[in-house]
């Protein structure tokens, strides 16, 4: 059973003005199979959260520790960390110019499992997949989120999520910018994803919407930089009725 | 009709990250003259000092090779290395040789010196109808300045893939006067894998006959100043032309290329797409296309493009398309420019899928690349081609 573990995480950015803290002292545990969603106001720290897991060189854990099955992540690479088990599902993927969707899916199967995947079943995998998430044949030969609109790109992400099969995956506001039959598709992806694989979910995100389709089994909620209130699938519920105001007059008057 | 459209895209330093400028139609822009008016002499004596405000140099480092420019060649013959081949014939002819001018005249000085100065023209003759392949090598050229005279004649109806290979190092200055026969079908890949300090200043002057073929490939990898001018006229009805270049400039080097597609006869179709990579300090690319649709060239069907993939900070790529049309009777013309940055995002994003920094940074080379070599025809080339860029992206890991 594998278990990621965020312990009192401490990250700072540097901005034009200096050193920032952003994260004050996260702890979280994620089981594999379990899914967690993260939500919270703007500003409050989540995607740092996701970056920061994933190691994005922007920014500095200054203390605390993320371990996957005990083991540090902090200090390795990016790419170590997705070898290890690691996926983020970005809230705004980049485009690659010169790099096919086929190709790339490629490479980052070879990088993530340590070898080529077998052609026959892998061209077949992808095809499944690619239909299931209702992607036209035609993007296996495009360029890499070049020309994708915002749905199209988000649904690549998933895509990759069922393709490399990670432990654990981070899924940052991944709902945004979706209408209701595309965040349908991708939500379908992610339970889909889960169901094949039983990787562990950390799902962030600002809106209550995407939890209709994929149900969490633990909510948290983040404000100023840490976790305020935990709690079952009903904390969102109430937070769909009464927005993040109670917590935020609360990190005022602190 | 009467069209003229400059298009500028530069990509320089960390200052102007982002920055592109496009102005299609500029305002107030007046063409000083049409492509085809350019004075042009055989001449050296006939060309002014070298200022570098020309148009022809002002993107070039006209102060690093003045001994081309300005001094006094070499234009002896040099080592050759070629195979034989049925079809082909590789040798010196004189100066008299009535195939020398027949397909273009210098613009520029470092041209008009080189022509000035050969004692011999090396001439590759090609006929035969069936499909066959030659390397010639040039490798010894040595590093005194040279000036040298290349023919390339394709005679009705041939059919050949040539390949100039250039390597070890040089200071030259040369034209290549390529002639395409009626109805021949000649590919000619031009590949500079220069040593680290050679300076290759080369203009490739081709007529196109009736219904004929060139397929025109630069490929530039190595070299400190390398500059390859294609200037092709298709003369005969029905003639056609591809030109395709690849490019990848290293830190401080400085990799040049003036293309002009001159259509003077109807029913003619060109194609350019050249493709750079820049990696490192100081690497710097040059691209300039001009296409001339004249007056008899009804029914052209043309199309021009550059893309430039800057790799890190302190890199200049830069992207002129030009196109003058002067009939209003034509198939299609255009042009396209980009330059863009692998930058620190997409690194990031390729190896949060596992991919290390290295084999990132090639499979966006690889891949950016790749679809000009694909189009050689060479199966040989095209596999030697694709080892040279790995060793390339290899070699020079940047910092």
């Amino acid at each position: 059973m594998s278990v990621l573990q965020i312990i009192d995480l401490h990250v700072s950015v540097e901005t034009d003005q200096g050193t920032k803290q952003i994260l004050h002292g996260v702890n979280l545990t994620i089981n594999e199979g379990e899914i967690h969603a993260i939500m919270g106001p703007n500003g409050s720290g989540k995607s740092t959260l996701a970056y920061t897991i994933a190691g994005h060189p922007k920014y500095t854990v200054d203390s605390g520790s993320i371990l996957l099955d005990g083991e540090e992540v902090t200090t390795m690479t990016v790419d170590q960390r997705a070898r290890a088990g690691l996926f983020l599902a970005m809230q705004y993927p980049v485009e690659i110019p010169g790099v096919t969707v086929t190709n790339f899916l490629r490479t980052a199967k070879t990088a993530t499992d340590g070898v080529a995947p077998p052609i026959r079943t892998w061209i077949k995998e992808v095809r499944d997949s690619m239909k299931q998430l209702r992607m036209d044949k035609s993007f296996a030969e495009r360029n890499v989120n070049e020309g994708f609109s915002g749905g199209e790109k988000k649904r690549n992400e998933i895509l990759q999520l069922e393709l490399l099969r990670p432990r654990f995956a981070v899924l940052d506001e991944t709902d945004s910018g979706l209408d209701v039959d595309a965040l349908k598709i991708v939500s379908e992806g992610v339970n889909r994803a889960k169901e094949n694989t039983g990787l562990g979910l950390l799902l962030i995100t600002h809106y209550t919407r995407i939890l209709r389709y994929i149900t969490p089994d633990f909510v948290h909620v983040f404000v100023d930089g840490r976790i305020a209130e935990q709690g079952g699938p009903e904390l969102a519920d109430r937070l769909e009725d009464e927005g993040y105001d109670r917590y935020q007059s609360k990190a005022v008057a602190r | 009709m009467s069209a003229t459209a400059i298009l500028t895209t530069a990509m320089p330093t960390a200052g102007q990250h982002g920055i592109t400028e496009h102005s299609d139609g500029r305002f107030g822009y007046v063409p000083v003259q049409t492509r085809s008016d350019r004075f042009t002499s055989v001449n050296v004596a006939d060309f002014g000092p070298v200022t570098g405000r020309e148009a022809v140099w002002k993107l070039s480092p006209v102060k690093k090779f003045t001994d081309l420019t300005t001094g006094a060649l070499d234009g002896s013959q040099y080592p050759v290395e070629s195979i034989s081949v049925a079809g082909v014939s590789v040798a010196w002819v004189g100066r008299g040789d009535s195939r020398i001018g027949s397909a273009g005249a210098p613009e520029e000085r470092a041209s008009a010196n080189a022509w000035s100065s050969f004692e011999k023209a090396l001439a590759i003759t090609i006929s035969g109808e069936e499909a066959k392949e030659i390397t010639v090598t040039r490798a010894q050229l040595g590093s005194g300045p040279r000036g040298a005279h290349t023919i390339i004649e394709a005679k009705p109806f041939s059919r050949a893939i040539l390949i100039l290979s250039n390597t070890g190092e040089a200071r030259l200055t040369e034209n290549v006067e390529i002639i395409l026969g009626e109805s021949a079908n000649l590919t000619v890949v031009s590949l500079q894998e220069w040593g680290d300090t050679a300076v290759h200043l080369t203009n490739h002057f081709a007529t196109i006959g009736r219904d004929a073929r060139l397929k025109h490939v630069v490929v530039t990898l190595g070299g400190s100043i390398v500059r390859v001018n294609p200037s092709v006229r298709l003369s005969g009805a029905g003639s056609d032309t591809e030109l395709l270049g690849l490019y990848f400039a290293d830190a401080g080097q400085h990799l040049e290329q003036q293309v002009f597609v001159n259509h003077a006869a109807p029913n003619s179709r060109s194609r350019v797409t050249y493709k750079g990579a820049l990696q490192g300090q100081g690497a710097r690319t040059v691209w300039i296309g001009d296409v001339l649709i004249g007056r008899d060239a009804a029914g052209t069907d043309s199309y021009e493009q550059n893309r430039n993939l800057v790799l890190t900070e302190g890199t200049r790529a830069d992207s002129i398309p030009n196109l003058e049309i002067e009939t209003g009777d034509i198939k299609g013309a255009g042009h396209a420019s980009a330059t863009g940055r692998f930058d620190d995002e997409q690194l990031f994003y390729l190896q949060s899928r596992g991919i290390t920094e290295d084999e990132a940074r090639r499979l966006v080379v690889r891949g950016f690349l790749s679809e000009i070599v694909q189009q050689i025809g060479s199966p040989v080339l095209e596999e030697r081609l694709q080892a040279a860029i790995e060793a390339e992206l290899t070699e020079s890991t940047p910092a």
